[in-house]
């Protein structure tokens, strides 16, 4: 259904032991909005990434991702969920032994059947959109931090998938790289409409392409904030909250 | 993207226009059509060329929909293209054009690669040569101011070298008594020389197999792991940090390995002797000859000369096995797979050294008279 959210997440707790990283965490995600996790570090916003795709066991709480619960899949139906899904992990997490190139080509190889010289076109295409199509045949190891980012989001892209994670994507990229990513996002959400969820605590990059966000505390163990980002960062009178939009220490 | 009900299947054909031609895409152009018409589309960009792409009839496309059209027909108007189409097509022909055209394969010449080859190894050496060099340096450092070995670290390491592997060495070096006693008593028996067997299985164990065995035990175990953890800490820069905060990381990380792993190879060649001797009793045992006949046999054949003759040479493995284990994580390069490398370095090398060194001592051993 068109109207279906992308993403919906009611009551999501996730626990360490017997820390409890947060809890009653609920939200919806709507087709073709980039949508933001942002809140300081250590509040549980990675965690809450791979709560939503399934890495993380929920203590509490469901999660609906493109209509399907995936904690409740078998295997064959995870499977079809995971092809339809794009994840660039925050260091990149690219395959050492594999150049980029085969790196993007990975899930186009195991997911389509493209012949090879398709794969490679696509791949090259796919590294050419994210400013690497010079460093196709490079191995990870030779690449700078920003560059594996980069080079993580191509291969997250490489399926056209309706639905893109993206941990900490700006995070330790000089300013300009960062502003072309924010950019590319924006472009590619709007001409595909691809949904984007993304966890950062850059604020540039919040204001810049979040539609909608919500922000984690530590403190609270939990949701604090949830709505457009410039209108929270004008109107929230939530300490944490104008703390963070504001650089305030604490 | 994702499959939406009720779209046409995506068809391509080429129509000539006058001398030239026109691609015609339509349906829903996604990564699996893609597939299944690639090689149609590449055979439509033979022959004459595709000045035009008309995409009147295209329900939905993907970028692997847009790199085939755009494969076939890089540099065609778009007509009748759908505003979502031109916008990715427009961004693939763009990512596209960054990619620079592949250069000629290097040629290979035998001498260049003999050449490479011989640097490579004598920049290897010379900084093999250099990090022995430190060593000693900074062993002499530590002999005038002994708090720069942690102590700590020594205790950890000899735990991890020494006591963990006593219970492999024990089953080895039974195993290893058990299976010579069977072998040389077949040869023997012939000669009604089965008596000796105690004598041959002793000085073997003594003099070569306890301390080889026990290295290549170390060397498996051991030397990958220094590599391994030495090599992880490379690549994180930790190592860096420490050369930068002004701590000798050769005192804190190296020493500590070395000295654990010169003490513990003694101590696990003396194991696997014992287990080994243990072995051929027992099988001894059932041949039908009594304790009293084989230790009898090992007295009157072997000397404590042999034994310390194997001990050295076992402590001798020991310091340079962790020595090429260190040296392998140190020198790792950058990404997972140059811990892989290392610790791979570290094995072969390991082994490889400690043969060559046993050679050594026989030709050594022989000349003393030992």
């Amino acid at each position: 259904m068109a109207n279906e959210p992308v993403i919906r997440a009611e009551g999501l707790s996730v626990r360490f032991g017997s820390r409890t990283v947060f809890k009653d965490v609920s939200f919806e995600v709507r087709r073709g909005e980039i949508f933001v996790i942002l809140g300081g570090s250590g509040c549980g916003k990675s965690t809450l990434l791979k709560a939503l795709i399934g890495l993380v066991p929920l203590a509490a709480g469901h999660a609906w991702l493109l209509g399907e619960e995936i904690a409740k899949e078998d295997d064959r139906a995870r499977r079809a969920l995971l092809r339809r899904i794009g994840v660039m992990w925050q260091s990149g997490a690219l395959f050492g032994s594999m150049t980029l190139a085969e790196n993007v080509e990975l899930p186009l190889e195991e997911h389509t059947d493209l012949p090879r010289p398709a794969r490679e076109a696509v791949a090259s295409s796919k590294l050419g959109l994210v400013g690497l199509g010079d460093a196709a045949g490079r191995l990870p190891a030779e690449i700078s931090g920003g560059m594996a980012k980069r080079a993580g989001i191509a291969r997250a892209m490489a399926l056209d998938p309706p639905l893109l994670f993206l941990d900490e994507p700006s995070a330790g990229l000089d300013p300009i790289t960062s502003a072309g990513l924010d950019k590319l996002i924006k472009d590619i959400a709007r001409d595909t409409g691809t949904t984007f969820v993304v966890v950062t605590h850059e604020l540039q990059s919040i204001l810049a392409i979040g539609d909608r966000c919500i922000m984690l505390d530590k403190d609270a163990q939990g949701m604090i904030a949830e709505g457009d980002p410039r209108k929270l960062k004008a109107e929230s009178t939530h300490p944490t909250v104008r703390a963070f939009f504001r650089r305030e220490a604490a | 993207m994702d499959p939406t009900p009720g779209m046409a299947t995506a068809r391509i054909e080429a129509q000539t226009e006058g001398e030239s031609r026109v691609l015609r895409a339509t349906g829903r152009l996604d990564t699996e059509a893609a597939a299944r018409l690639w090689p149609t589309a590449m055979k439509a960009a033979e022959g004459a060329p595709i000045v035009a792409l008309d995409l009147a009839g295209l329900e939905a496309i993907d970028s692997a929909g847009a790199v085939m059209l755009l494969t076939a027909a890089p540099d065609a108007e778009l007509r009748g293209a759908p505003d979502h189409a031109v916008a990715l097509l427009e961004r693939t022909r763009k990512a596209l054009g960054t990619i620079p055209p592949p250069g000629p394969p290097a040629p290979w010449h035998p001498i260049t690669a003999i050449g490479r080859a011989t640097v490579n190894r004598g920049r290897d050496t010379v900084a093999g040569i250099a990090f022995i060099g430190e060593a000693v340096v900074t062993t002499l450092r530590v002999l005038t101011r002994p708090r720069l070995l942690r102590l700590a670290d020594v205790l950890r390491h000899l735990d991890e070298v020494g006591t963990r592997a006593f219970p492999l060495t024990l089953l080895l070096g039974f195993l290893i008594g058990v299976i010579l006693a069977y072998q040389s008593s077949i040869p023997l028996r012939r000669f009604g020389a089965e008596v000796f067997v105690p004598n041959l299985v002793g000085i073997s164990l003594l003099r070569e197999l306890g301390p080889l065995l026990a290295g290549v035990v170390l060397a498996g175990r051991t030397g990958s792991a220094f590599a391994a953890e030495l090599g992880t800490m490379t690549v994180n820069e930790e190592v860096d940090a420490l050369k930068i905060m002004g701590v000798d990381a050769t005192a804190m990380l190296v020493l500590p390995r070395l000295v654990a792993a010169t003490i513990a190879m003694p101590v696990l060649a003396l194991l696997m002797n014992v287990a080994g001797l243990a072995g051929m009793t027992l099988i001894m045992g059932t041949l039908g000859y009594p304790w009293a006949s084989v230790q009898s046999q090992l007295q009157q054949w072997l000397s404590l000369q042999d034994l310390a003759g194997g001990l050295f040479k076992a402590a001798c493995f020991g310091l340079v096995i962790a020595g090429i284990g260190c040296r392998a994580g140190l020198s790792a390069g950058r990404g997972p797979r140059a811990v892989g490398d290392a610790a791979t370095a570290a094995v072969v090398g390991g082994i490889v050294a400690i043969v060559v060194m046993d050679g050594v001592f026989a030709v050594l051993f022989f000349r003393l008279g030992i």
